[in-house]
Formats: C-alpha cells, structure tokens, sequence
C-alpha cells in the first residue's frame, strides 16, 4: 500500500496547547520587555512571498525560505498591522484556554471593535484579518490546527473508504448526492483511515463536475475516491489528498480545465503554493498526475466550435508565467501542453466534453484515458 | 466760455481791445504768494478729493505729533477723533463736512510760534537739516488748516500747553492765503487739556475715559489738540483713515492711539455695564480692539526710537544747484569765509587735507574766499565730488524701526500665524544713507488665496497710494517666493495669507512725488529691500517646511498613540504586564519619535516656543491659537463678559490684563523676538484656545484605562 506512510502525530493535545500557549507568551513578553526598557517593540515575521519561497527539486515542492520581514511598531506601514498581531494572539490564547477551536470568521469577529477612543476598527473585513493568522502560523511555527482555528468545509469527498472523524465511523460510499464535507482541519488526531478498496482519487475542479461522476457512480465502476476542492482546494482538501497519497498509497489523479488557471491548481496541489510554502511538506503531492482535459482533447474527441472560450489577454501571460514556474519549465511535456493552448488560441472547461454526451466525461474520457495512462506528471 | 467761443471771439476782441506792453503787464506783476499756490493746486500736497484730504488732514497731524513726541522723548499717546457734522447728508453725498480732532501728548507749542506754525506754508524746523522725520517741507499742517478754510470757511481750532501747570492757549485761526499769514480770531488761556468736551462725545469715548484709557489729564501734562473743520469724505477700505492708522500703528509700536471714527450713536446714550466692562478689556489689551466705535491700538513696546544725529550732507549727496545755494548761504553766514573751511564745515566726511586738495583740484588756493567762487569753478568742483574716494556718510544719523519693534508692530496689528522680521545695516544712495527693514506675517486669519498684501513705510510713515510705482513693491515683486514655499505667479505678487511689510529710513527719502507716495526705484535701495525680503523669506520657508513636518509627525503620533493602548491591553491578557505601565512606556516612546510634532509646545508644556526657528527675528503663534479667537473667555475675563451676548463682536478682543500677563520669567536678551507683549498676547490667545481644543495634541491620547 503505502511508500512513505507518515506516523501519526503522538504528542498528546494538552502537550501540543502547552507548548503553543509558551510560543505566544514568548512572543509577546519580548514585546512587553522591549517596550518597558524603552526599546521599539517589533515582530519578526518570515515572509510568504515570492522572493522568500525556494524550489526544492529533490523533494520536488515550494519552501518558505529563511527571509524575515520585521514588523515595527512605530512605523506607520506596519503599526496597524502590530496591532492586529497583538490582537490576534490574544484570541488564539484565549481559545486554546478555554480548548475551543473557531472559524477564520469567528477569530476576525472575537477581535474586530472600533479602537478606544477612535472612529477606527481594529479589523475593517476578514480580508485583513487572515493574513495575520497566517502570518502567526509562520512567526510561532505552529499549524493552523495547534492554533484552533479551522477554514470553513469546503470540497466534497465519496468513494470506496471508511474513515473515522472525531470518533464517527464513515462510510464514504453511502454519503447520498452531496458527499462528505471535507473539514478543514484532517489531522489523523482528527481522521483516521478505517478501510480502504480504493485504488486511486479522481480529483475534479468543482462541484458540477463532480456531481455527474457521483451520478454515473463513477466511484462504485472504477474503485476510487472521488474528491472536488471547489476551485483553487483549500488547506483541508490538500491535505486529505496528501494523507491518501502517502498514507495509503492511492494515486491523486486531477482533471481539471484546460486553462491556466487549471493548470495552477494543478501546480498548487503538485508542488504547493508560495503563501503557503511552509505548509507544503504537509499539503504538496509532488506524484499527482494531470489527466485532462488536454489541449489536444478538442480535436482527439472531435469536439464542438462552441466550446472554445477565447483566451484573454491575461490568460496569454499567466500560461507564460506558469511555464516559466520551475518544475514546468524543466518538463517536455507540459511545456508542450502549454504550448498547445496557446496556439490553439482557446480554453475549455471539463463541461465542454457533455457536448459529445452527457456522460462521456465519466463514462468514455476519463476510463480510456486511465486505461492508457495519457496523463501528465 | 468755452475754447472753441475762445478761439472764434479772439480776432474781434484783439482788435478792439489794445495789446499789452511791458508797462501794464508789470502792474499785473507780483508775487506769488505759496498758499495762493497751493489753494490753486491743491492735488499737489495730497488734497485731491475729499476722502484723500480727510487721509492727508489726519496723517500730517498724526506725523507731526509723533515727531514732536520722539523729539521730546515722550512715549506717544495719540488721539484721533472724526466728527460727522452732517450725519443727515444723503446717502450719495460725494463729501460732507467733518471736524477732525488730533490729540498729542507732545511738548506743545509756545505761544509766540503758533501762528507761524499753523498759519504759514513752508514754515518748520524739519527741512533745513539732514535728519530722519515724518515731516519734511514744511507744509503739512497749515496746509491741512488752510484746505479746511478754504472748504469750510472756519478757522483751526488750537489748544496747546507747552508747560506743565501752566495754562493752555486756547487760540482759532485763518490763514489769509494772500499774506501767507495767519489771523487769530481766538485767543484766550483755559485751564483744561485735552478738551473736556472730546471726553464725552459718546459711550464709547466715555467708557474709556472712565477707566483712564482716553484723554485723561494724567497722561496729557502737555501736549496740542489740532483741530481742523473741512469738507471730506470718511470711508473706510484701502488708502483710509483707518488703514493710515493700523499701518501708523505697526510701524510705530511704542505709540498709543485711540481712534474715534465719526458715528451717528446719539450722544445721550447711557454706558452700561457692558461697555463699562468692554472698556475695562480695551484700556489693557495687548492688541488692537474695537469697542463701542471706538478703536484703540495700544503700545507694543516701552521704548522710544532712539535720538537722531542731525548730518551734513554728503559731498555725493548733492545737486550742482544746491551746491551753488550752500556757498551763498555760507558766504552769508561767516561773511569772507574761505572755501577750505566751507568744505569741511558744511560737508561730512570732509577732512582737512580732503579739503585742501579738492581745492587744488580746482585751482583755487585754500585761503579762497566761499563767496568768490564762480559757477565755472563751481562746476568742476561738483565734478571733483563725484570723482573724489570719500567715505560713506555717517550712518547713526538712521533709527530703524528694529527687528523686536518691527515684530511687535506686526503682531499687535496683524493676525497671523507666523512672524519674520530683518533690519539691514545702513547703506548709502546718491551720498545719503539709508536704511531697509522688512517683515512677513503668514497664516493665522489673513485671507488664504489673495495676492499678499504689501505695507510699505518711509520714516515710519505709511505710504497708501502709488503702490505699483514704488521701489519697494518692485523689490517684493522680483524676490523669488516660490522658493520659500509659496505660491507666486509670474512677475506679481506671491499669492498667500501673506503680509509684507517694508520700511525705509533715511534722512532724505526719495520719493517720485511731492505727495510723498512712492519710494523712488534706486538700485542700492532696491537691491537691500530685496536682501531685506529674501531675509524674511527664508525664515517663512523654513517655518513652512518645519510646519509640514510637524504636522506629518502629529499625524504620525495620533496613528500610534490610538494602537497603543490596543497593544498595552493585549500585552496584559497574554502576560499579565501591567497594561498601565506599559501603556506608558510606549506613549513614551511614541512621544519623543514624534518629537517634532511637539516643538510649539512650550516649557509649560502649552503653547509658545521661539521653535522652530532658534533663529532671531521671529515669533510663531501656535496655528491652534492663531484660529482660536472667540473661543471661551480667558479666565481673567471680568464676569460680565463671559456673559455678553454671542452676537457681539468678540474676536479683536484681548482679555487678559498686560501687566497679569507679563510673564514671570525674564525675557532672555539674547532672543529680541521674545516681546514680553507678544508673549502676553500669545498668552492670552492660549487660553482661550486651550478652553475649545479637547482631543486634540493634548497630554493624554485615547484614553483605556
Ligand atoms: N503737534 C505738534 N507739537 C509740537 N510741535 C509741532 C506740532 N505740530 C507741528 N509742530 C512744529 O511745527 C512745525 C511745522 O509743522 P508742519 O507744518 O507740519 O511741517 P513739517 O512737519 O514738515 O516740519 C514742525 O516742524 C514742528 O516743529
Ligand atoms: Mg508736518
């Protein structure tokens, strides 16, 4: 079954709170220390951009690299952003006190109130309420779930696997039309794998999609899990892949829209993403395969005038961008793919194969292609 | 007739009529006498229309009672009253009759000169001496007297006391324009000065006097009231009374003076308790106030301008026709003295051996007579002058108005929010020193989006018309504003709240008019008006650059210190920190990183720092004060005030006592811009600032805990 099967995390959940609460309580009597002494209080924060992330080839995933944007105080850029920090860590103490866990949402609405004295809001939009928990996650070293705070379920998962969360047994094959919600927070001290037929996952783009396989009992015909991230997959989905990847050694097959965008996706749950890469040791499966649709699909399925969408301008340069990443551009066999969709000069959507018929996505492409191994690695 | 009937009737009346020979033409002629002159050509001497003769009758009063005071060392105290005789005139009547009252606490006029005085043109003691005054011909005032005849047909009304103790001479008189002589129709010794009836001549005048602010004998042991009836026109606005007399006042902060501009308050009018109150506050302000009609500039600073030196003219300073006239006069004067003594006599900077070899230069021996001196000879020693190495004329003959008094004047007399001042050295033009003062007032209540506005003085007397044909406004126009921070479009004005002032003081000014209107454009005198300029200028660009500063790191400090007790507040949740402590540790240091926002903050920690500047020359008003007026009343304030009605007029009003307001410490000599008036002003303005500003850079941010 499994190649490199990852042991569960041991440490007990009192353990693990014991030692963020001493992280943040570090963390912020250096502030308190600095600002009795009269010195200027300031964060290091590692940064989660571009220039901070690093391409390991031999792991084949994004890393956060060892580049530290400080955070100071009395500098109008950032002493909004301190604020918030100190906010932030209040709650996430408090929650972890009183062994509650909350919503990205619901941490933003603990410390959002107007600032004393002002007209300001310490937090106007969740927007900018995120970015400050990620930005604890990297400058405590702690995960999201260390911290109790989870994202909201998103994506779907069905298929020939029983599993446990939180002590409910699951059934995956009997789970109706919508599927099991896949939580945020997939930890093995959350989701334990019971029993598993499956042979591989079928990941797709989005519900729709997913949808019609579930219809066609794609699952039941071609033992599998099938799972969609709605979009871009969130921390969650990724990770649930990952664990089945490398717990149970199931092959993580994508099919995904012919455009760039998913092809990032792709990218994303292959190599991890640079906001994220210091996550992608837990959420990155460097062996998952990129089925379709390919750019070549419009003519081998012989396919309609009416499913080409035009590529925009924007399209032209992020396919540009995606060739140049790194683990693309040493691959023959995407540059290619990429190529393709340029000069076809169009983009498709996974719904463009309905036009042959209703099924032809679950019933004909998909099983031919799996047969044939015609997918991109 | 007119010149075409002229022109048609001539030939028939030529011929009837037989031409004139020399023999009759010499029985029309006769002297001219000047006051027929000037009767004739009235525009001459600055009575061209009504409202201009109302301006000149005042100014050449108020002139020479200033010098008078100056001459006799006494601190001015001056009163100018404008009475409407006719306050029933329709509304479009072009003049009206007024009797104008001026008041001085001078050293009076001794019987025997008062008709010469005020009954004779080109009469006085200013124009045969080289030395820094208001007045210069010597037509002034008698001219003002004889307008006032002429237009009204009543005489000049005299009271003048020239001893303390003794009695006053009470005299009228009419010039007879034909003698040039005056007629005393009046003559009698009163007991009384000033004029008991100029006391009581509304509540305002009453008010005032009650508290000893107006006319009292204390402050009047001598002194002459002028007092001349005339046809004229009271309006206020540009080239007025009143801005005669604001200008008169900047220019001249060690005078008093109270103006009572014509009213038609019925004079039975009871004070109340009100103006009792009012006049209480105007008797002591430190800056200019209007109550009850009556407008009271009061003194800026304690000292006179310093004595003058009279001098002799300078060998450059002179015309070949004056030359000429010297020698006459000399020759007149010493009967048979030589041209080697007249030199050295009659010039400065003339030395004996200067002398001796002028007189070579010339081919004359130095016994040579002064009266023996031919044109020719005249001639080519005026050229000999003009080549001769001959030091710079003295210049302590000068008394400029002084960078402390210049600020004082400007801060009494205009709202502003900064203030600059720069008195240059002396410097000579066409022999004659002369010395250029400049001063700035920016911000504060002047009008934001006008051109600046320009005064201009000569010997400390305003100059109101003519503005464009004067050196000084050249000098402001060509100064480069726009690299002090402001506004200036091509060629013009800087364009700003923004008043310029400049000054000239020289023992001749050059003016392009008799009128006395325009400095005339030297190079010398406009270069030093444009360093003068440029002085100031770069003093205001700095404070603007600071103020931008300031004001950059105040926003800065309100970002951090709103956060702040955010952050002391988290602190104490996570690690049990005494969140006050810390709290107070980061305000502490948000304080001093923002340290710039802090320098009008004064030692009080309250309003008034000579910073940014560390520089002389100049006072800043905290802008908070600058707009602060009509805010609650200071707390000196007497209890009627705080209570009068809001539709008053509050804001020219300071409330605060001088001498409560003095301040404690001993102003540092070393700062001439720390005037003990300013600050008490500055004062005074803080407190009713302090009374509105609630959150703003107060001592306490957001308050937590
Ligand atoms: N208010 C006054 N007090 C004392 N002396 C005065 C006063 N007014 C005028 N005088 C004397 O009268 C003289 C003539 O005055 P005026 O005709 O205005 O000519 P000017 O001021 O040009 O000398 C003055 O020079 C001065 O000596
Ligand atoms: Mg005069």
């Amino acid at each position: 079954m499994a190649k490199g099967k990852r042991p569960a995390v041991t440490r007990s959940l009192k353990e693990r709170d014991a030692v963020t609460t001493r992280k943040i309580v570090d963390l912020v009597a250096l502030v308190a220390r600095n600002s009795l002494a009269g010195k200027e209080p300031r964060l290091e924060i590692p940064t989660r951009t571009k220039g901070n992330t690093i391409w390991n080839k031999k792991r084949g995933i994004l890393e956060m690299g060892d580049g530290v944007a400080e955070r100071p105080l009395f500098d109008l850029k950032t002493a909004k952003q301190f604020m918030q920090t100190m906010l932030h860590s209040s709650t996430i103490k408090d929650l972890i006190a009183a062994q509650k866990t909350s919503s990205l949402r619901g941490v933003f609405y603990k410390a959002k109130h107007t600032v004393a004295g002002t007209k300001e809001n310490t937090f106007d939009t969740q927007d900018e309420s995120d970015p400050i928990l990620e930005d604890l996650e990297v400058a405590l070293g702690a995960l999201r779930e260390e911290l109790h705070i989870f994202a909201e379920n998103r994506g779907s998962m069905v298929g020939n696997i029983t599993i446990v969360d939180k002590g409910d047994e699951i059934d995956c094959r009997r789970m109706g039309s919508g599927g099991y919600a896949l939580p945020s927070i997939v930890e093995p001290d959350v989701i334990q794998f019971k029993k598993c037929e499956a042979k591989f996952v079928l990941h797709v783009e989005k519900g729709t999609v997913w949808n019609r396989f579930n219809e066609d009992r794609f699952w039941e015909k071609n033992n599998c899990i099938l799972t969609h991230g709605a979009g871009q997959p969130p921390r969650g989905c990724r990770r649930l892949l990952q664990r089945l990847n490398q717990e149970l050694g199931l092959p993580i097959i994508c099919v995904l829209d012919n455009d760039p965008w998913g092809h990032y996706i792709y990218s994303v749950i292959k190599q991890g993403s640079i906001s994220l890469a210091f996550e992608s040791s837990r959420l990155a499966i460097p062996e998952a395969k990129f089925l379709g649709i390919r750019a070549k699909d419009f003519k081998e399925c012989g396919l309609d005038d009416a499913v080409k969408i035009d590529l925009t301008e924007n399209d032209v340069k992020r396919a540009k961008e995606i060739a140049a990443y790194p683990w693309f551009a040493q691959h023959r066999g995407w540059q290619r793919e990429i190529d393709a969709l340029l000069s076809n000069g169009f983009k498709m959507e996974v719904e463009s194969l309905i036009t042959k018929d209703i099924s032809y996505v679950s019933e004909t492409y998909v099983p031919e292609r799996l047969k044939r191994k015609d997918w991109l690695e | 007739m007119t010149a075409k009937d002229a022109v048609m009737a001539e030939p028939r009346k030529k011929k009837s009529a037989p031409r004139a020979d020399a023999e009759s033409m010499a029985a029309r002629q006769r002297d001219i006498s000047v006051s027929e002159f000037f009767a004739k050509n009235r525009h001459l001497l600055g009575f061209d229309n009504p409202r201009k003769a109302m301006l000149t009758t005042v100014k050449e009063a108020v002139d020479n009672s200033l010098d008078a005071c100056e001459e006799a060392g006494i601190l001015p105290e001056i009163a100018v009253i404008v009475e409407d005789l006719e306050p029933s005139r329709p509304a479009t009547a072009k003049s009206s009759r007024y009797r104008v009252t001026i008041v001085d606490n001078g050293p009076g006029i001794v019987r025997k000169q008062v008709e010469n005085i005020f009954g004779r043109l080109l009469y006085g003691s200013k124009f045969h001496r080289l030395k820094m005054s208001r007045g210069q011909q010597g037509i002034g005032i008698s001219a003002a007297g004889m307008y006032g005849l002429i237009t009204t047909g009543r005489p000049m009304t005299i009271f003048t006391k020239p001893k303390v103790g003794q009695p006053t001479h009470h005299i009228e008189l009419a010039m007879n324009t034909k003698t040039n002589r005056a007629e005393v129709t009046f003559d009698k010794e009163v007991k009384e000065f000033p004029p008991v009836r100029l006391r009581d001549l509304s509540s305002g005048t009453k008010a005032l006097a009650e508290q000893g602010g107006f006319l009292t004998a204390a402050e009047f042991p001598t002194g002459t009231s002028v007092t001349i009836e005339l046809d004229g026109k009271y309006q206020k606005g540009r080239g007025s009374v009143d801005e005669f007399l604001e200008l008169t006042a900047i220019a001249n902060p060690h005078a008093r003076i109270v103006f009572v501009p014509p009213s038609r308050v019925t004079e039975d009018e009871e004070p109340d308790v009100l103006a009792a109150a009012e006049a209480t506050a105007a008797a002591k302000a430190a800056v200019t106030t209007e109550t009850n009609g009556v407008i009271v500039f009061p003194r800026g600073v304690q000292e006179l301008p310093p004595e003058m030196r009279e001098i002799q003219p300078h060998p450059k300073g002179i015309e070949l026709g004056i030359l000429l006239q010297m020698l006459k006069d000399y020759e007149l004067a010493e009967k048979g003295g030589t041209l080697y003594n007249f030199l050295q006599e009659r010039f400065c900077r003339v030395s004996a051996s200067t002398a001796s070899s002028m007189c070579d230069a010339i081919g004359v021996s130095s016994r040579a007579k002064a009266g023996d001196i031919e044109p020719p000879q005249a001639e080519k020693l005026y050229k000999v002058f003009q080549e001769s190495k001959l030091a710079p004329p003295p210049t302590d003959c000068l008394a400029p108005i002084g960078v402390r008094q210049l600020l004082a004047g400007m801060l009494k007399g205009v709202r502003a929010e900064f203030y600059s001042a720069s008195s240059r050295s002396a410097e000579v033009y066409r022999g004659r020193p002369f010395q250029i003062e400049a001063a700035v007032a920016f911000g504060g209540e002047l009008a934001a989006d006008e051109p600046a506005r320009v005064i201009r003085f000569a010997n400390r007397v305003p100059l109101l018309f003519q503005q464009s044909a004067c050196s000084s406004f050249k000098a402001v126009t060509e100064t480069a504003w726009k690299n002090y921070n402001l506004q200036q479009p091509r060629g013009g004005l800087p364009v700003g709240p923004l008043v310029i002032m400049i000054h000239m003081a020289s023992v001749w000014v050059p003016f392009t008019s008799e009128s006395k209107e325009a400095i005339a454009d030297y190079d010398e005198i406009r270069k030093e008006m444009k360093l003068a300029l440029m002085e100031c200028g770069r003093k205001l660009g700095t404070y603007l650059r600071k103020r931008q500063k300031m004001r950059r790191e105040g926003e800065r400090r309100d970002v951090f210190e709103r956060y702040i007790g955010e952050i002391a507040k988290a602190i104490n949740d996570i690690t049990g920190e005494d969140a006050r402590k810390v709290y107070d540790a980061l305000l502490k240091q948000a304080r001093s990183r923002t340290a710039v926002a802090d320098q009008v903050l004064d030692e009080d920690g309250k309003v008034l720092k000579d910073e940014p500047m560390d520089e002389d020359g100049v006072i800043v008003v905290p802008e908070s004060m600058a707009a602060g007026a009509g805010g609650a009343a200071a707390p000196e304030a007497p209890a009627a005030e705080a209570e009068s009605p809001p539709g008053k007029r509050r804001s020219r009003r300071a409330t605060e006592g001088s001498a409560a307001a003095r301040p404690s410490k001993p102003s540092k000599p070393s700062k001439p811009a720390k005037v003990d008036a300013a600050r008490a002003e500055l004062r005074a303005r803080a407190a009713k600032a302090s009374g509105k500003s609630s959150g703003g850079k107060g001592t306490d941010g957001p308050r937590l805990f």
